[in-house]
């Protein structure tokens, strides 16, 4: 079974304990300016948004890379390999998304691996805005949360 | 290790920026924030000192879990003498900057003498400037931080700083950081003000380190399962943020109402955490938008909240129609209750100009309240008010006078001098609801007796957060007390005083005590600093700073006389509630926690506490 991140922003409150877990786990230390996830802060809208890579099956960053130093492992995750990364940054223009970036303290470009298979990140959200679930089950939540209200109404009119 | 070891000197007189060694020795006796700031403003400046002068020291400190992933672990202080009261003043925020103080590498910025000119302190890791602020003097909050960003292309830039209160000299200006976390009380504003410094900018890029990284994760993830299954922490405050109390403390009889001539306010449904999820307006939107959490905490009491567009306060001026900080406890009793209003719209527009111009609202409503007061008994005139109607209840003149507070415009001019002064000027000290000329907050101490003896013996005047009895007073923690006597006060009070000032000096916030006793933060902090941090060493370090502060306010000129309460809670006994027939029994608490302390009868450390204390 493949896995993927799942994130509900509707219920992040912007605490950044996912910063400070991946870049603990990727650094060594806390520093979320290193962290491989951001948590964004719409402030005006009273809106959180947690953003991270979310792995395409065909990957900009992959193709991009002239020396094949991003490799897709067996979770379908987009590994960056240092030993073969010469950091010429190719990738973060390549992604849409902005979610590969360059580390100038290493001289190699970061990216979310899903630590392997468990994600620190997930595992520090306290209230579940991001969630490590079934990739081909990740809109159930969704779907049932919306079924719900579409039931309701027929049910009143009875 | 937990400490960055570094220290950010800037002297604006001069101009100048200096890094220099945190003192190590100081650190483990004082741990960090307040504790530890409060040791270098001791030793580096006359306690007599005008608060206003360039004689002033002001030090924002962070503490060693600031940083962290310790859930809250995002908190600094601004340290300094404070204009409101003369005493210390010690004003802690949450949000972000603290945090990012940190990453850019600082334990704390101690900022000294007065800028010629308007500057701003520019801070991205180890590189600090002090840069032209022209454009931004006369500028809110919200647009600083806006052209802060903007001048230096960087929207991970996060800024503390004030507003035009704060340059007005308003004596309860606040430090806002990241639009509307504030370190709020005692008039830090106006020190940073008088200073002519604007705001300081930080950008960090580095991290921030533990001693025992297995041990402290393993201490906080501990500590993280017990916020999250305690009903305060884990459900009531997400879910209600403080407001969480408006009700509950109506029904104690114990809710300060219109300046403290009663103990309940007929309003204050209107105005609590339930008003504020309630549909309200053509949208049927409620209020309250969401909840967030400031730096690192599982908490996340904050409420974002919305002005109804339809509202008079805000009809055509679209730059407030956008979701901003909404009312916490303090701010919609203050705003509320002591004034009579009962318009849940018009105390959040009132807060939204609370943040954006830098004011304390909890001394601002307070002192509207003393104001509305000699307002209806006719000492205060429209022509005093420039015409401006102070009748308990109105709306209107809450919404205004907020407004000219801010600008020191009309009557917003003498509003600005707080309560104390106000009343002092007209004739009518006994209506001044202050302790060392801070308003107290929400909590009257007839109904809750435990408060009377905090407000009366707080080190930076009426006060809170300096030991929150209220826990055991009212919510039975860590254990029920009964809030109408006052047998057992002294050294609940004494408990509580010590425990938060270390708590204080940790970089962690005081909410978490709700679930949190020390033996839940003690292994935090003594996984992320070298040596030994047992609970009993931050009793230590917390009786420790207590002391420390108690002897700069009496080098200050402070006295056992000023450890009191207005008339009003000492003569004048509660008229409804539970507490009806009552008065404050600080009287004969007052002896009692002397002699806890370790105190003379009047009210002065002895030696052998000094002694004890290594003071």
């Amino acid at each position: 079974m493949l896995k993927a991140l799942v994130i509900d922003p509707g219920k992040c409150t912007g605490c950044k304990q996912c910063e400070l877990a991946c870049s603990y786990v990727k650094e060594g230390e806390f520093n979320p300016a290193k962290s491989r996830i951001r948590v964004f802060d719409f402030h005006q809208d009273a809106r959180f948004v947690p953003y991270t890579c979310t792995q395409c099956a065909e990957a900009w960053c992959q193709q991009a890379c002239p020396v094949n130093a991003i490799t897709t492992n067996e979770w379908g995750v987009k590994e960056v390999h240092d030993s073969l990364c010469v950091g010429c940054k190719v990738c973060t223009i390549a992604c849409p998304f902005g979610t590969v970036n360059y580390n100038a303290s290493t001289g190699k470009v970061i990216k979310c691996d899903e630590c392997g298979g468990d994600p620190a990140c997930a595992k520090a959200c306290p209230t579940d805005a991001i969630t490590y679930t079934d990739i081909e089950q990740a809109g159930f939540d969704k779907m049932r949360h919306w079924a719900a209200q579409t039931d309701a109404g027929s049910r009143a009119g009875h | 290790m937990g400490w960055t070891g570094k220290v950010l000197r800037v002297d604006l007189t001069k101009g100048k920026c200096a890094s220099e060694d945190l003192n190590k020795e100081w650190a483990d006796q004082y741990m960090g924030q307040r504790g530890l700031a409060s040791k270098y403003l001791s030793e580096e400046m006359d306690p007599k000192a005008d608060p206003l002068s360039p004689d002033n020291k002001m030090i924002f400190a962070t503490g060693p879990l600031t940083g962290t992933c310790a859930s809250t672990g995002g908190r600094y202080s601004v340290i300094t003498k404070g204009p409101l009261t003369g005493a210390i003043a010690c004003s802690n925020s949450g949000g972000y900057w603290g945090a990012e103080l940190k990453f850019a590498g600082w334990d704390m910025i101690i900022l000294e003498g007065k800028s010629k000119k308007p500057v701003y302190l520019c801070i991205t890791d180890d590189k600090a400037e002090l840069l032209d602020a022209s454009e931004i003097w006369g500028k809110s909050v919200w647009d600083t931080d806006a052209w802060i960003k903007t001048r230096h292309q960087d929207p991970q830039m996060h800024v503390s700083g004030i507003g035009i209160a704060g340059e007005n000299g308003v004596l309860f200006s606040c430090i806002i950081n990241d639009l509307h976390r504030a370190a709020g009380r005692s008039g830090v504003g106006a020190v940073m003000g008088s200073k002519n410094l604007k705001a300081i900018a930080v950008r960090g890029t580095g991290g921030v380190k533990v001693d025992d990284f297995p041990a402290f994760l393993a201490a906080t993830s501990a500590a993280k399962e017990v916020l999250a299954e305690n009903a305060v922490t884990g459900e009531g405050l997400p879910t209600f943020g403080t407001q969480v109390l408006m009700n509950v403390i109506n029904e104690a009889g114990a809710l300060p109402t219109r300046n403290t001539r009663d103990v309940q306010f007929d309003g204050a449904h209107d105005i609590s955490a339930e008003a504020m999820a309630e549909p309200s307006g053509k949208n049927g939107k409620p209020n309250l938008l969401a909840n967030q959490a400031c730096f690192g905490c599982t908490i996340a009491c904050g409420r974002i909240s919305k002005v109804n567009e339809e509202h008079y306060t805000v009809q055509n001026k679209p730059e407030y129609w956008h979701a901003s900080g909404g009312l916490e406890y303090e701010a919609a009793w203050a705003l509320g209750a002591a004034t009579g209003v009962n318009d849940l719209d018009a105390l959040t527009y009132a807060n939204f100009i609370c943040n954006e111009q830098g004011i304390d609202p909890i001394s601002f409503g307070a002192t509207v309240g003393a104001a509305m007061e000699m307002y209806e008994d006719g000492t205060l005139t429209d022509k005093d008010t420039g015409g401006l109607k102070l009748k308990f209840g109105s709306a209107e003149a809450l919404t205004t006078a907020v407004e000219l507070t801010g600008k020191a415009e009309g009557f917003g001019a003498e509003l600005g001098l707080g309560s104390k002064r106000l009343c002092d000027k007209y004739g009518k000290p006994e209506l001044s609801m202050t302790v060392k000329g801070q308003e107290f907050p929400a909590y009257d101490p007839r109904g809750i007796q435990g408060m009377g003896l905090t407000y009366a013996t707080s080190n930076r005047g009426a006060c809170h957060l300096r030991s929150y009895t209220v826990s055991s007073e009212i919510l039975g923690i860590p254990e029920k007390t009964d809030p109408l006597v006052t047998d057992g006060k002294a050294d609940l009070v004494k408990a509580f005083q010590d425990a938060t000032a270390a708590v204080d000096s940790s970089g962690l916030c005081v909410f978490t005590t709700f679930a949190w006793t020390l033996e839940d933060i003690a292994p935090q902090i003594d996984g992320a600093l070298p040596g030994e941090w047992s609970v009993d060493k931050l009793l230590e370090v917390g009786e420790r700073v207590w002391n420390l502060e108690r002897q700069f306010n009496l080098q200050a000129g402070f006295t056992a006389k000023d450890d009191n309460l207005p008339k009003r809670l000492l003569k004048d006994a509660a008229k409804t509630g539970p507490a009806k027939g009552l008065v404050s029994g600080l009287k004969k608490m007052l002896p009692e926690y002397y002699a806890a302390r370790g105190w003379t009868k009047e009210g002065v450390p002895t030696n052998e506490t000094l002694n004890r204390l290594a003071l």
